[in-house]
């Protein structure tokens, strides 16, 4: 039937208008943003989504509906309080449609947290978070300077808190102070603050700009919502970490935010924290005057004592010269005892010696050798007596053995000595006799043999000896040479003789072959 | 005597003051030896002098930071306090 219908534009009977989707999306989105128009909502905030691009996404809910919540990028800045899951919060913003899911959301630009009791919630939670991260610890507080050459303070520039500051520490001691203009409240307030402690700490000790040796975070008294941005994580890590000491004054006495717990130190007010960042001047000058003042009276005293008791010392010394007297005396006496002592000691000297010359006479050295002389007698007595002992042992002994001494065996060995002797002399005899009877016959042997044997048996067989002047001459030229000689002939007669040749020989020498014979031959013949 | 001085020109109000204090009540209590005492006074002097010193130089100077667009530190100029 739809279809027929649809097919037939001019069927009859259903006039309702007929919407494309995106008509109706849109008809959709400007009956929601028409109707409601802004609108605050009143809710706790479920799950929460920060998209990459900077745009909040969360849902607002009670125990059975939920809404769809939106913040832009540009819108977060503004919104006063970051959406936190289980805040109770109430939202403004305008309801809208989103066409391409089918669905309605609303845009919030604006959050406040619902009511006191919520808000205190969320601040507890927070600060115990913070504290178990040990922000809050009492480890991490630094004592602040005793004088601060330069203050640094973070606050508005305007109005009663930095005028008070500024009037407080003219009062008591003028410093340089720079002031860090930040807004106090709003969604600025938070990270502003945070920058300026964390540019304070970026200054460099002898940069541009001087470095404060203290901080001082002010604001005056507001409403918890007002105070709001000093309960911020941002603003209460940068006052932890700040390696500047820190002085926190925010709100009044009774107003507590968590800055306070992570700053050094508290003040109640922006009065009271001028007064902890610097001593009152006039005190220290007086203060130092009197120490002044101290000090000199106290060297002048020192030296008044010393000099009053110099001044008693030396009254009690006592004068040079008397100090020797009663040395001198005792000098005196000492010398006064000298010679007394010296002839006192001679006298006893003499008392020792006479009772030691006393003692000493001939009667006791003859004492003394008659023992000696006794003692030397009974000795010489013993010395006797041994000795004829001694003499009568050697007398037996001798005797003893002269009775063993006979001349007998000597005798008889005396004749058997001579009967050798006289056997001996009878056999030498004998041998004695026969050597000379041999000898005899040898010699009457060897006399008749040199008669054979002698030139004189010879010459008397005819043969003589020729003898010259110096021999006897045995060849014919020796007796040619020798002249004259003489001739031996049996019965020891000699002739003389001269040789005849001795002219002639020259003349035979040429003729004959054999002269020496010849001339001999011829000679001798 | 200037020589051993030096390091006070180096000191923080608050220890010259307590090192002043000191020397005073060491020469208060009169056990020091003259000799010691003098030199202790001369130091006493020069920290009385730097603390004094100190304390003249109360300048009252007050600034304003200015910020750039992205709320650097710029530079800063004169304040007066009402």
């Amino acid at each position: 039937m739809d279809l027929l219908e649809d097919d037939g534009p001019a069927g009859g009977g259903n006039n309702t208008p007929e919407f494309s989707v995106a008509e109706l999306s849109g008809a959709v989105k400007r009956t929601l943003e028409a109707t409601f128009g802004r609108v605050r909502v009143r809710g706790e905030i479920g799950r929460v989504m920060h998209a990459r691009s900077g745009h909040l996404y969360y849902t607002l809910k009670d125990d059975r509906n939920a809404l769809d919540c939106t913040t832009w990028k540009g819108q977060v800045r503004g919104l006063g309080v970051l959406p936190e899951e289980g805040l109770e919060v109430i939202v403004t913003g305008k309801l809208s449609g989103y066409g391409p899911q089918s669905k309605y959301n609303m845009n919030v630009d604006s959050m406040e947290v619902a009511g006191e009791g919520a808000l205190m919630a969320m601040l507890e939670k927070r600060r115990k978070a913070l504290a178990a991260e040990g922000l809050f610890d009492a480890e991490r507080k630094q004592t602040l300077p005793f004088l601060p050459e330069v203050i640094g303070v973070v606050t508005s520039p305007q109005g009663a808190v930095i005028r008070d500051i500024l009037h407080r520490l003219r009062d008591r001691f003028p410093r340089k102070v720079l002031v860090w203009p930040v807004p106090v409240q709003g969604p600025d307030c938070a990270p502003k603050v945070a920058a300026a402690i964390h540019g304070f700490n970026a200054f460099t000790q002898g940069g541009a700009l001087p470095r404060p040796d203290l901080l001082i975070v002010a604001r005056g008294g507001g409403s918890v919502e007002d105070l709001w941005g000093f309960n911020e994580e941002a603003v209460v890590r940068a006052a932890a970490e700040s390696a500047i000491p820190l002085i926190s004054a925010v709100g009044h006495e009774t107003d507590t935010t968590l800055i306070d717990h992570a700053s050094d130190r508290r003040a109640p007010t922006p009065t009271a924290a001028a007064e902890m960042a610097v001593p009152v001047r006039a005190d220290l000058l007086a203060h130092i005057e009197t120490l002044g003042a101290r000090a000199s009276r106290a060297l002048g005293a020192a030296q008044n004592q010393r000099g009053q008791r110099l001044r008693d010392l030396s009254r009690g010394l006592p004068r040079a010269e008397s100090l020797l007297d009663i040395p001198a005396q005792r000098l005196d006496a000492l010398d006064r005892r000298l010679p007394a002592a010296l002839s006192a000691r001679v006298a006893r000297d003499q008392v020792r010696l006479g009772q030691a010359a006393g003692a000493l006479r001939p009667s006791a050295l003859e004492r003394a050798t008659q023992g000696q002389a006794e003692q030397l007698r009974t000795r010489s007595e013993r010395a006797q007596r041994a000795a004829g002992r001694l003499v009568r042992l050697a007398a037996t002994q001798f005797q003893q053995l002269s009775a063993r001494l006979s001349p007998t065996p000597l005798d008889r060995q005396v004749q058997m000595q001579r009967q050798a002797l006289d056997q001996v002399a009878g056999r030498l005899e004998t041998v004695q006799r026969q050597h000379l009877r041999d000898a005899t016959a040898r010699l009457a042997a060897l006399g008749r043999m040199v008669d054979t044997l002698s030139y004189t048996a010879t010459l008397a067989r005819g043969f003589a000896v020729v003898r010259g002047a110096d021999g006897i001459l045995t060849s014919a030229s020796a007796a040619r040479a020798a002249g004259t000689f003489e001739i031996e002939f049996a019965g020891r007669e000699t002739v003389p003789a001269q040789s005849l040749s001795a002219a002639p020989r020259p003349r035979a020498r040429p003729k004959r072959s054999e002269p020496d014979r010849d001339d001999g031959q011829g000679s001798l013949l | 005597m200037s020589d051993d001085n030096n390091d006070i020109s180096q000191m923080s109000f608050e220890q010259a003051m307590a090192e002043l204090e000191q020397v005073v009540s060491r020469l208060e209590s009169g056990d020091v030896a003259l000799e010691e005492s003098i030199t202790l006074y001369e130091r006493g002097a020069a920290l009385r002098e730097h603390c004094a010193g100190k304390l003249k130089q109360a300048e009252e100077k007050i600034a304003k930071i200015t910020l750039d667009g992205s709320g650097a530190p710029t530079g800063t100029q004169p304040m007066e306090p009402q």
